[in-house]
């Protein structure tokens, strides 16, 4: 039997300042390309990236960037991706004013006579089993980022798990911060 | 009305007001090169696409408007990505149009392709692949907007072979809402209660300086600046991008600051406490070592692009306009500093003390290439624009030519582009046509991109260009002598070869020789009475000529080298 690897350290999947960065582009090709070469070009780093068509428009995306405020002041980085031709708005969430979620799939090798150890992990966690096989069982998450952080350390317990994350999505918190924050490019 | 993309394409042109493109067709543009048979358009045939590219700039820095070139795919676009560099970092509104395979074989590595748009993200400041003959309208429109409004840049636009033959029905933009643009909003509303703190912070000031760069040029500004120093009486600095915004003969113009900064313009605004940004970018060749930059200033930063308040320096006030409208808002608030005569004293003292200077030639000796700059300016007629290569001889340019009207310096900046002159001059020139056209090159500079004085001689474009032949990489031998211990390393090049006069003859050009002060002066009137062709003269300057003031890469500007005739009091 394999021995999991002892855990070594703390996962930290955000930089310790991070920002959250929800910013609405032209649905065009090579718009992802100008954001991402815009970033590598500046030196800025990119913690996640997630994206998909924006409500109700067919002619927009809206790219949720987690960015590394240690890399670069955010104004900087706002400014910077502003001048993009193709980004429309930008709206810069603190974490602290954010709902942020995002998904977890993981599929773990285990034998259907010693679940136990998992289903315990699972239930603790409040993941879903969403597939199994005789040997193995596919989980969701969808939670914080930190539910998520959570998940993917207890399931270092495990030995063959393969694992993947969306990177968050993020709505300002209600009462705080309203979408009139939204500022229009100007 | 039917047409084909390639004829919407030059009539979109046409539409936009070009009246020259600089270009050299291939393949994939070949369709759009014959309508331009019956446009009125003025088409110039380059030598090399790099010619193409820094011609437009040329034009642009010339008159103010975009300047445009077409070329093909693959290695014609290449040949372009310099210029196009070029005037991403000088902001220069530039329409490149290139050519590109069929949109069936993109993708493909078919024959001449390659990603121009790829390339040039982060080189532009905006491109467009065009999908479809109706489209093509949108997209020249779109281009000259982006390309000259808020900060100006380079725009590029792919053609498709197949876009360029199919057909379309005319039509075109009538207002930016149809240009789809909706992320584009390059005017901002004038922030009143930034303009208060900016009133507020030169009321405070007494040591103050206007720090004006290329974004004054831009914005046209100079009959406000003009209005502003005279009222307020803050001393002028213009930057390497800015020469001829300001009068050089305004006895409040301290000259350019910078690694190669009039001492007086230098230690001003070391000293000052409050620096002036109007459209200037806190470029490392101004600032120095930047921690020790400027150190008791504090900053009000105008500029257009909000991205350039922090970059560098971080201001005490950032003012998001263009540098006209901050100056006209201040006029409007009366915005005035307190008595500036303790400060002009300091900064006179300054002056008298370190003024520019050279050495002067001796009768028989090598050229002083400040002299021969010095010489060809006084004898050139009002108006005359400027263009340079880049090296110790561009340095001289913005030092010791006298620059009195805004766009009559034409210059690589940001990128530093060698060979930039030549074509640059060429572009200036067609912009200009009443007006004298100087190039002042570097013969390594000269080297690069000569051949395009056969488009000059075959278009008709009577350019005169001075080369300051210290037979060197001179910049460069320069820091190798003050650096590296004068180990020479790879930067001799022979003042003899090429022989410039029988290249500048084989090229259809006058080709002149000064070798003394004498046949300097007669080789000038020489080239000033020549006005039907272009003319080189080969000017034999002094090898171990070296540009100061200087302030070593990464010092402090404190650390100012002046000349050494001026070091004994130092
Ligand atoms: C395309 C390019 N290659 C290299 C350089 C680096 N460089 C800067 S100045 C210079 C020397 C220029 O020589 P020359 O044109 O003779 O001018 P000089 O300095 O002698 O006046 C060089 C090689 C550059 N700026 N541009
Ligand atoms: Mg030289």
């Amino acid at each position: 039997m394999n021995t999991p690897e002892p855990f070594a350290g703390e996962v930290t999947h955000s930089p310790v300042r991070h920002h959250i960065l929800s910013v609405l582009v032209e649905n065009k090709s090579g718009v992802l390309a100008r954001i991402a070469g815009m970033f590598a070009r500046r030196g800025f780093n990119i913690y996640s990236l997630a994206v998909a068509p924006a409500e109700s428009h067919a002619r927009f995306s809206r790219v949720t960037i987690v960015v590394d405020a240690e890399s670069a002041p955010l104004e900087q980085i706002v400014g910077q991706l502003d001048k993009l031709v193709n980004v429309v708005a930008i709206t810069d969430i603190a974490p602290r004013e954010a709902v942020e979620r995002e998904l977890l799939l993981a599929t773990i090798k285990t034998d259907v006579s010693n679940r136990t150890p998992l289903l315990d992990t699972l239930g603790g966690a409040g993941a879903a089993i969403v597939d199994v096989d005789p040997g193995a069982v596919t989980v969701m998450l969808a939670g914080t980022p930190a539910a998520c952080d959570a998940l993917e350390r207890d399931l270092e317990a495990f030995a063959d798990v393969e694992l993947h994350r969306t990177g968050r999505v993020a709505l300002p918190r209600l009462g705080r911060a309203t979408p009139a924050d939204e500022q229009q490019k100007d | 009305m039917q047409l084909t993309g390639a004829q919407a394409l030059i009539k979109s042109l046409e539409q936009q007001g070009v009246d020259t493109i600089f270009g050299l067709p291939g393949g994939a543009i070949l369709p759009v090169y014959d309508p331009l048979l019956d446009s009125s358009i003025r088409h110039i045939l380059v030598r090399h696409e790099q010619g193409a590219g820094h011609m437009a700039e040329g034009y642009a820095l010339a008159t103010g408007r975009a300047g445009v070139a077409m070329v093909t795919s693959g290695p014609g676009a290449t040949n372009i990505v310099t210029p196009i560099t070029n005037a991403h970092m000088d902001s220069t509104p530039l329409v490149v149009i290139t050519g590109q395979v069929a949109t069936s074989s993109i993708g493909l590595d078919a024959f001449q392709e390659c990603d121009i748009t790829g390339i040039t993200m982060g080189i532009t400041k905006h491109n467009f692949l065009v999908q479809s003959a109706h489209e093509l309208p949108r997209a020249v429109a779109a281009a000259f907007h982006l390309a000259t409004t808020g900060r100006p840049g380079p725009v590029l636009i792919d053609v498709p072979k197949d876009v360029a033959q199919s057909t379309m029905e005319w039509w075109y933009p009538t207002s930016v809402d149809e240009y789809d643009l909706p992320g584009y909003h390059p005017t901002v509303e004038l922030d009143e209660a930034a303009v208060a703190r900016c009133v507020a912070l030169i009321a405070q000031s007494e040591r103050p300086v206007l720090y004006v760069g290329g974004g004054a040029l831009k914005s046209r500004a100079s009959a406000e600046l003009l209005a502003f120093a005279d009222r307020t009486r803050i001393p002028v600095v213009t930057t390497l991008m800015a020469r001829g915004v300001f009068p050089d003969s305004h006895d409040q113009h301290l000259g350019m600051p910078g690694m190669h900064g009039v001492y007086a313009a230098v230690m001003a605004i070391q000293r000052s406490d409050l620096l002036i940004a109007l459209g200037a970018r806190f470029d490392d060749r101004v600032t120095g070592k930047i921690a020790a930059f400027a150190p008791e200033a504090k900053v009000i930063h105008v500029d257009i692009d909000r991205a350039e308040f922090g970059k560098i320096r971080r201001p005490d006030v950032a003012l998001q306009t263009d540098v006209a409208t901050a100056l006209r808002a201040w006029d409007a608030a009366g915005a005035a500093p307190r008595a500036l005569d303790g400060w002009w004293r300091e900064i006179g003292q300054w002056r008298s003390e370190y003024p520019l200077v050279y050495d002067e030639p001796e009768a028989n000796g090598p050229l002083r290439p400040q002299h021969v700059i010095e010489s060809i300016a006084r004898t050139a007629p009002p108006g005359t624009i400027v263009a340079s290569g880049v090296g110790q001889h561009q340095m001289w340019a913005a030092q010791h030519w006298k620059f009195e009207e805004p766009n009559s310096w034409v210059n690589s900046g940001g990128a530093g582009t060698m060979g930039f002159g030549v074509p640059a001059a060429i572009g200036a020139k067609v912009g200009r046509p009443d007006r004298t056209v100087w190039c002042i090159d570097g013969d390594g500079c000269f080297q690069m991109t000569a051949q395009e004085l056969v488009t000059a001689r075959s278009e008709g474009i009577p350019i005169k260009v001075a080369i300051l032949n210290n037979a060197y990489l001179g910049m460069v031998r320069q820091w190798q002598e003050m650096f590296y211990d004068e180990r020479y390393s790879e930067v001799y090049l022979s003042a003899d070869l090429p022989d410039y006069v029988k290249w500048a003859e084989a090229m259809g050009c006058v080709g002149l020789r000064a070798t003394n002060v004498k046949e300097m002066n007669d080789v000038i009137d020489e080239a000033h009475a020549i006005n039907d062709v272009p003319v080189v003269i080969d000017f034999r300057t002094d090898s171990s000529e070296k540009v100061f003031p200087m302030v070593a890469a990464g010092a402090s500007n404190d650390d100012i080298m002046v000349h050494p005739s001026q070091r004994g009091g130092r």
